[in-house]
């Protein structure tokens, strides 16, 4: 198949370090597709990246409309990145209500490429445009207009494509135009194009993706091309990951790592129901998903198979997260291993299904009746849902406690490249079933971590009955006798406390004592830490922490938290790390709380921290 | 059971926890009966597991010497579903009861039914909330009066047996708590099909609901108001000299009759087959009380392909299609490209 050279031929092409591009359209306009080629050809390109995709709940809102609008923003550049950027650099905007839902984003004089063919009366008044913006936002940016609805039916004609089928291409238009903008490689889209479709739309959208790349060659609106050399990254064999598809991984790994069967219940939820369907294509890795009737029938369903012996997951998202509280209070009172993993969403309710928030800290922590504590786990990238995964299978088989994963819209969808990681490197627990029935205690307990022994069904000698009502230290008979309520609700809360004795301490990025501190957790790692960097450029000193674990905190934080005179706590909630490490440290904490459904931008964060420092 | 293993007896299936139903519960000629049936099922002990809800039903477990999880109101079909989905050879028993089962529950009961996992699920069917000391339940008859209902009870009652039907069931039958035989024989059929059993059983609460099935309890009384339903026979009941028999016309039972001598059939009684269509058991499970006598035994009985078979049937054929999951393979699979060290 051909490919298009790397290099404009009679052009000059500038080198640039960094670059943030925005494909906006309609929700049926494929900008999420779009946005993803573009993504894995910059990868192969070498270069360091970080995507956003923000897209309306509705499966196809009302066509032209701003509810309608769907975005993709991809970062890319030649050092290390960590955030999708605050601003684009550059919009490309298919119809006037892209454009207007998203134009006050992009940077002063960024450049905006439009369809000019879509900006008729009709689909201006859809956008609530009473008049042609373009002229005045030339005053601001550097506008195109370029037909690009015309050259795309252009491009398709003589294949006997209906008008509404040559439509559907106009996004690979607009993708080949950038590839040559960006100088990016077409080849992997081409040949991704070349197995996804057939015939005359194969032929249709590989003729589209050309002439959008021939168009950036020849037409006089671009006199230049850019390149993004390659980034300097830590040497490895690399891919591109999302963290669902990375979180969903890592139950995979976790379950070769254990050599132990995996067993998933889940309810179909956005953002979490991708985990499910990755999960659902690797049968034969032993792992047996479940779609169950309800969000409570999914967590009984994981708790059961965790009884039967299953390395057990439950995924879901917050409004999903309430349900399964019954189920995870049985599986805290009976001691069971498994995991439920929350893709926070935005608002209470239904809230805003498609943005992100981390807002369910507090549920995850104490959202149950009485005095029910679970270990809480947050990946701090896409990437790191994938080791976290392994992490929570770890404390869950080792502890026999169930444990709570927190990841986020923000996570689950975006991407980065990741550096694939040597198996061997893995970290592999054994899972110990209990065989011996000499001495067999249902609620005996490991000395040192307080775990009670994994008893199966099917092992001969062993049976026992466990159940939700409170049990008698050692044989697990029902007891209503107060002082043994009294240490059961201690072993269950020391056993999850001693977990810190078997969790990493935190480490600090910068100075161990100094004057401020900032305290991440979750998704908004790259932001912050791309804060923290750039306010240091300017000259400040600021240290930085971000965790992993939630419950219970790594043994040294209070010491860490001690050193500093002021501490900075970032979240996209209205404080909900912030109440607990006050309540568990007196820690002098400040909030920068958002909640726009919206992932920090950097400048954000910066502005604070050198508000506390001035 | 293999060669030379033990012999499991009643005894094998008690535990040392006091059995704390109040004197008179139904719940305790179950028990003993299904301790009884236990070892006739040739099942190694280690295998069953039973699996309970909330109420007075749902302490069952507690008193089985076999695996038991005692879990929370009405999902114990759906901790069933994941125990015998993850371990197809265990042996799963769900007892609930009409508020766990039918109210709370109602959800997870018609889910896990039209899976047709092959789990027994009992429901004891008292009509009241005993544990919460006397509310009516979704099978209490109108204008029950109860704490909760002191005008009576305004709510139409749900039917267990056409609620399964509804849901698909494989097996659906009924029995009475203290007919140890009848009761029995139902067990051990539950527990031979392949599919999910479901079995209703008429139970006794002697303090919130007390006489609420007399007349099928009653053994003076019984054979005038119980259609025992028995494969391949007409549908008649009755006592010698007054025995009388159901025809269904069109979906629709009436009662005929019988004089001594007559031929069931040449008067048009229907004859029972429990694998006929849909239609004939919910004709079947509108036959009631008081117009009509109450039917126990196997409503239907059909064959289909559990859920679990046809997951691990799912998993084999990935496995046979793809090898075995090759993790290292899975982590290099599409675009990759390698960043070499300066």
């Amino acid at each position: 198949m051909a490919t298009a050279e790397p290099k404009a031929p009679g052009k000059p092409v500038e080198e640039i370090g960094r670059v943030a591009i925005r494909f906006a359209g309609d929700s049926g306009d494929g900008m999420q597709l779009t946005g993803t080629k573009f993504t894995e050809s910059t990868a192969l390109a070498g270069n360091d990246l970080s995507t956003l995709p923000d897209f309306p709940a509705e499966i196809r809102a009302p066509a032209g409309t701003l509810a309608g609008v769907s975005g993709f923003q991809i970062h890319f550049a030649s050092e290390d990145i960590r955030t999708p950027a605050d601003q684009p650099d550059v919009l490309v905007a298919l119809n006037p209500a892209a454009l207007r839902a998203n134009v006050e984003d992009v940077k002063p004089n960024g450049l905006v490429i439009v369809n000019g063919d879509a900006f008729s009366k009709r689909n201006l008044e859809r956008a609530g445009y009473s008049e042609d913006p373009l002229e005045a936002l030339a005053d601001r940016f550097r506008i195109v207009d370029i037909p690009l609805s015309t050259m795309n039916r252009e491009a398709v004609g003589g294949l006997g494509l209906s008008q509404r089928q040559a439509d559907r291409c106009k996004n690979f238009f607009a993708l080949g135009l950038m590839y040559w903008l960006y100088n990016r490689p077409t080849g992997p889209t081409e040949e991704w194009i070349g197995k996804r479709f057939k015939d005359e739309v194969r032929e249709a959208n590989l003729r589209v993706l050309k002439a959008g790349y021939h168009f950036g060659e020849t037409t006089e609106l671009f006199p230049t091309s850019y390149t993004v050399p390659r980034a300097k990254i830590e040497p490895g064999r690399y891919r591109n990951i999302t963290g669902n598809t990375a979180l969903a991984w890592g139950v995979l790994a976790a379950g070769v790592q254990m050599d132990h069967p995996v067993f998933v219940g889940a309810y179909p939820i956005t953002p979490a129901s991708d985990v499910l369907h990755e999960l659902a294509r690797y049968r034969h890795f032993g792992v047996k998903t479940f779609q169950a009737e309800d969000e409570i029938a999914a967590a009984s369903a994981t708790v059961g198979a965790a009884y039967a012996g299953h390395l057990a997951l439950c995924t879901t998202s917050g409004p999903g997260m309430i349900l399964k509280q019954e189920a995870l209070g049985l599986a805290i009172m009976v001691e069971l291993p498994l995991v439920v993993v929350d893709i926070q969403r935005a608002g209470p309710s239904t809230g805003m299904p498609t943005k992100a928030e981390q807002a369910d800290l507090l549920l995850a922590l104490y959202g149950r009746n009485s005095d029910s504590p679970i270990p809480v786990l947050a990946p701090a990238t896409p990437g790191d849902c994938f080791h976290i995964m392994i992490e929570a299978f770890r404390i869950a088989v080792k502890h026999m406690t169930p444990v709570a994963v927190l990841s986020d819209g923000y996570l689950a969808n975006s991407a980065e490249p990741w550096r694939i990681p040597d198996i061997d490197s893995l970290p592999k627990t054994r899972v110990e079933l209990r065989r011996d029935p000499e001495g067999f205690l249902p609620y005996g307990r490991d000395p040192e971590t307080l775990a009670r022994p994994w008893a199966v069904p099917g092992t001969p000698g062993l049976e026992h009955r466990v159940g939700g009502i409170e049990k008698e230290d050692g044989s697990g008979n029902v007891s209503y006798m107060p002082a043994n309520h009294a240490r059961m609700t201690e072993l269950r809360h020391e056993k999850v406390a001693r977990i810190a004795a078997d969790i990493p301490d935190v480490e600090v990025d910068g100075p161990e004592r100094g004057k401020l501190l900032v305290v991440g957790w979750g998704g908004t790692h790259g932001a912050i830490a791309s804060a923290v960097e750039q306010s240091r450029w300017e000259g400040y000193e600021i240290s930085r922490i971000h965790l992993r674990h939630l419950n219970p905190f790594p043994a040294n934080l209070g010491e860490v938290l001690a050193g500093f005179e002021k501490i900075l706590v970032p979240e996209l909630n209205t404080g909900q790390l912030y109440r607990v490490l006050r309540a568990e440290y007196l820690a002098p904490c400040e909030l920068l709380s958002k909640v726009h459904g919206q992932p920090f931008k950097v400048r954000e964060i910066r502005a604070r921290i050198e508000e506390m420092l001035s | 059971m293999s060669e030379g293993a033990v012999k499991l007896t009643k005894r094998d299936f008690v535990t040392d926890q006091d059995v704390r139903w109040c004197p008179g519960c139904g719940d305790y000629s179950i028990l003993a009966n299904l301790q009884r049936v236990m070892p006739e099922l040739e099942v190694p002990k280690e295998n069953f597991v039973f699996v309970s809800g909330i109420g007075c039903s749902s302490r069952f477990p507690y008193y089985m010497n076999t695996y038991g999880f005692h879990t929370i109101h009405g999902r114990a079909p759906s901790f069933a579903t994941g125990i015998k989905a993850s371990r197809p050879e265990l042996d799963v028993w769900v007892v609930t009861g009409d508020g766990d089962g039918l109210s709370i529950g109602g959800n997870h009961l018609l889910h896990t039914i039209r899976r047709n996992l092959d789990i027994q699920i009992l429901l004891f069917n008292n009509r009241i909330y005993g544990l919460t000391k006397g509310q009516y339940s979704p099978t209490s008859r109108e204008g029950m009066r109860t704490k909760s209902s002191p005008q009576g009870s305004i709510d139409h009652p749900v039917d267990p047996i056409a609620f399964a039907l509804g849901a698909r069931a494989t097996f659906v039958a009924r029995t009475v708590d203290v007919d140890a035989k009848h009761l029995q024989s139902v067990l051990h059929r539950a527990h031979s099909h392949q599919g999910t059993a479901f079995v209703e059983i008429l139970q006794n609460c002697p303090v919130y609901n007390d006489g609420e099935w007399e007349a099928v309890e009653d053994k003076t009384t019984r054979a005038r108001h119980t259609l025992v339903l028995k494969e391949g026979q007409p549908l008649v009941y009755g006592e010698e000299g007054s025995m009388r028999g159901i025809r269904i016309d069109q979906g629709v039972p009436s009662i005929i009759e019988l004089p001594d001598g007559a031929d069931p059939l040449e008067l048009g009684v229907a004859v029972h087959e429990e694998r006929r269509t849909p239609a004939y058991a919910f004709a079947l499970a509108s036959i009631q009380p008081p117009k009509f006598p109450t039917p126990v035994g196997v409503f239907r009985a059909v064959g289909k392909d559990t859920y679990e078979s046809m997951l691990e049937k799912q998993v084999k054929a990935a496995v046979a299609e793809r090898g075995p999951g090759d993790l290292e393979a899975l982590l290099h699979s599409g675009d990759t490209w390698t960043v070499a060290g300066d």
